[in-house]
């Protein structure tokens, strides 16, 4: 186990510094950063400014000594600063990062809350209304393009209804859970859970029909133990694990995946940010943003693999 | 004939779990099962979907690129007359009368409506069925191809060969893809084929693993062994050994893929790093009706639905694939 964890832990490190060195590579391919400061038909720099540019922003190493300088300022707590404006990174990244943490988990939280119940009752009362209509909407929510039904959300409970409003994510002097905050989360949130809870209801759904057939819980239901309790503790509990090995995997993938979410609404986020920061050519903050969505999805994968052999002592390394 | 077998064997699952005709025969179950064994509704719109793509030229009642600025935002005549609509435009000036035009009733033109320069919305999705079709059977064959090819060698070799597979399988997980999409997008310019090798980045992965596994339990197995005492290469064990009990996995996989890679390209389109704007991609529709939802919604809600109908059918057909020639890798029906 102790081997597993410490060669899956350097692994995950090797991931994120692949992961950011082929962005940092790509984003200095992607032109010169240079021209941000002065666009081409504009004042211009002299020469010599131009100079002090490259050497202040290291444009004139190479590529490599770049990427290893900015590893190096990394592990000293130096994220840099942004190109024009010249602010810390950190406070920059710092500041988008709480709304898309913030959308990611109430959108898993609405997911699983939709999704496991949902999965639950379709395998239990299997073959009934409430089967085919879980079956359908495992289907339908996994075929819906996620920008597209926001969207629709926006034109019909934003523009037609006028109930529910977007473009920021409230204020933020206002208590976090008030309806004053919380029905800034309501589309947004929905438009991403709609599809990850199709997902867990199939899993779960098809975990809990093969716990459903086990031996123990037709011995269980042999010595007279009444429905809810052979349902909640014989076999959810045991049905359990797909959609939480899954769960984990989700959580990461609705915070990286923000991008596209994040532009429908104008939420701002982390997404908005690497979006600007790529048509800027703003190196330092789309370099941190792309570690930040690494570190996050490498740690939920480990985590993943911890917590696979806690719920299930079967499973060794 | 390990796949006649597997073949039948899921045939009497699924008769057994299915419910006997005459008990259900109009109840929701025999519906669903009906609609399980022939995917009948799903097979019409991928039909409709190939038509629509090879014959687009043909089918599209108008020109999908060129603007007329008379019918911008005019509402679709699938609801009936637009009169109300027609009667607040100003057709008396000259300039605006299209040669062969006269006479004709403005109202009766565009079905799904009018876009915001005046594009029939039809014709556009119509157009866009092609790209949809080129562009995801590119990119799913070739990342087929990728896939299977670094899944095999992964599972065969083993050592090193397989640690460096198996962590660059890694280390792309960890890639933000929209975002590296972008960057691409800004250093190569958008293009059809640019897009192409995009989704075909993104559609290797989901191979690897799987094969990968099938590989490392197939290669153990005795007939293996035997060719391989028989003098067969690597190259006739991988190809005539090993590939065959490969097959429904890979056709498995594919299918519940393609659903993704269209999302994708929307995806992708939309956020405006997939094709270029006057081509009339799905996701370049949405986009461009975006600004104008209020006021002219069809321009979104149409090609939106297309996307929707054409990765559902996907979907149902991928897991219809699935119950049919892999019953290990099905859900519980």
């Amino acid at each position: 186990m102790r081997k597993f964890l410490i060669r899956r832990f350097f692994a995950g490190i090797l991931s994120v510094l692949a992961a950011t060195a082929i962005v940092f590579a790509l984003s200095r391919a992607a032109g010169d950063p240079l021209l941000l400061y002065a666009k081409p038909g504009g004042y211009g720099v002299t020469p010599e400014q131009e100079e002090a540019l490259k050497k202040k922003l290291r444009l004139d190493r190479p590529l490599v000594v770049q990427y290893l300088l900015w590893v190096t300022d990394l592990l000293r707590g130096d994220f840099g600063r942004t190109l024009l404006a010249e602010q810390l990174v950190t406070r920059v990244v710092g500041e988008k990062m709480g709304a898309t943490v913030q959308l990611g988990v109430v959108s898993w939280v609405l997911a699983t809350i939709m999704g496991v119940p949902l999965g639950v009752l379709s395998a239990v009362l299997r073959g009934s209304v409430w089967d085919y209509m879980g079956r359908a909407y495992a289907l339908v929510g996994q075929s819906l393009p996620t920008f597209w039904l926001g969207l629709m959300m926006i034109l019909i409970f934003n523009k037609q209804l006028g109930w529910l409003p977007f473009g920021t994510r409230g204020t933020t002097d206002a208590f976090f859970f008030s309806w004053e905050n919380l029905r800034f989360f309501v589309m947004p949130a929905f438009a991403v859970a709609w599809g990850a809870a199709a997902v867990y209801l199939r899993l779960t759904r098809s975990a809990m029909l093969e716990v459903l057939d086990s031996e123990f819980v037709k011995l269980a239901r042999a010595k007279g133990v009444g429905g809810t309790k052979i349902i909640w503790k014989h076999a959810f509990r045991n049905a359990l694990i797909p959609p939480l090995t899954v769960s984990s995997l989700m959580m990461a993938g609705l915070i990286t995946g923000s991008v596209v979410i994040e532009a429908v609404f104008s939420w701002p986020g982390l997404g908005r940010l690497a979006i600007q920061a790529v048509w800027d050519n703003d190196f330092p903050i789309l370099t941190a943003t792309v570690l930040f969505f690494a570190v996050v999805f490498v740690t939920v994968n480990f985590i993943t693999d911890v917590l696979y052999a806690v719920i299930d002592p079967r499973i060794r390394y | 004939m390990a796949s006649e077998t597997t073949a039948r064997d899921s045939g009497t699952v699924q008769d057994a779990a299915a419910p006997t005709a005459q008990k259900f025969r109009f109840s929701l179950a025999y519906a669903w099962y009906i609609l399980r064994r022939w995917p009948l509704i799903p097979g019409l719109i991928m039909v409709a979907l190939v038509v629509g793509g090879v014959f687009a030229d043909q089918l599209a009642p108008y020109d999908e690129i060129e603007q007329d600025i008379r019918f911008r935002n005019a509402p679709p005549r699938i609801f009936g007359s637009n009169s109300e609509y027609w009667s607040t435009q100003d057709y008396s000036q000259a300039m605006f009368r299209a040669e062969g035009s006269e006479g004709k009733d403005p109202s009766n033109r565009f079905l799904l409506g009018g876009d915001h320069v005046g594009r029939d919305v039809l014709s556009r999705v119509i157009h866009g069925a092609r790209i949809s079709l080129v562009v995801t059977s590119v990119a799913l064959f070739s990342g087929l191809i990728l896939g299977v090819t670094i899944g095999v060698l992964s599972g065969y070799y083993g050592g090193i060969v397989d640690e460096f597979l198996m962590r660059m399988v890694d280390v792309w997980y960890a890639v933000p893809f929209l975002l590296l999409a972008m960057v691409a997008v800004i250093i190569f310019e958008a293009s059809l084929n640019l897009i192409i090798f995009l989704l075909i980045l993104l559609a290797w992965s989901g191979y690897v693993r799987n094969l990968r596994g099938e590989v490392l339990s197939l290669k153990q197995r005795d007939f293996v062994a035997s060719a391989r005492v028989a003098g067969a290469s690597t190259f006739r064990i991988i190809f005539k050994h090993l590939l065959p009990g490969l097959v429904n996995t890979i056709f498995v996989i594919a299918s519940l893929r393609v659903g993704q890679l269209i999302l994708a390209e929307a995806s992708l389109s939309f956020i405006g790093a997939g094709i270029p704007a006057p081509t009339p991609a799905w996701g370049v529709l949405i986009a461009e009706g975006r600004e104008y939802v209020e006021q002219a919604w069809w321009q979104t809600v149409f090609p939106g639905t297309a996307i929707f109908l054409v990765v559902l059918a996907f979907n149902f057909l991928g897991d219809w694939v699935r119950d049919r020639l892999d019953p290990r890798l099905r859900q519980l029906d």
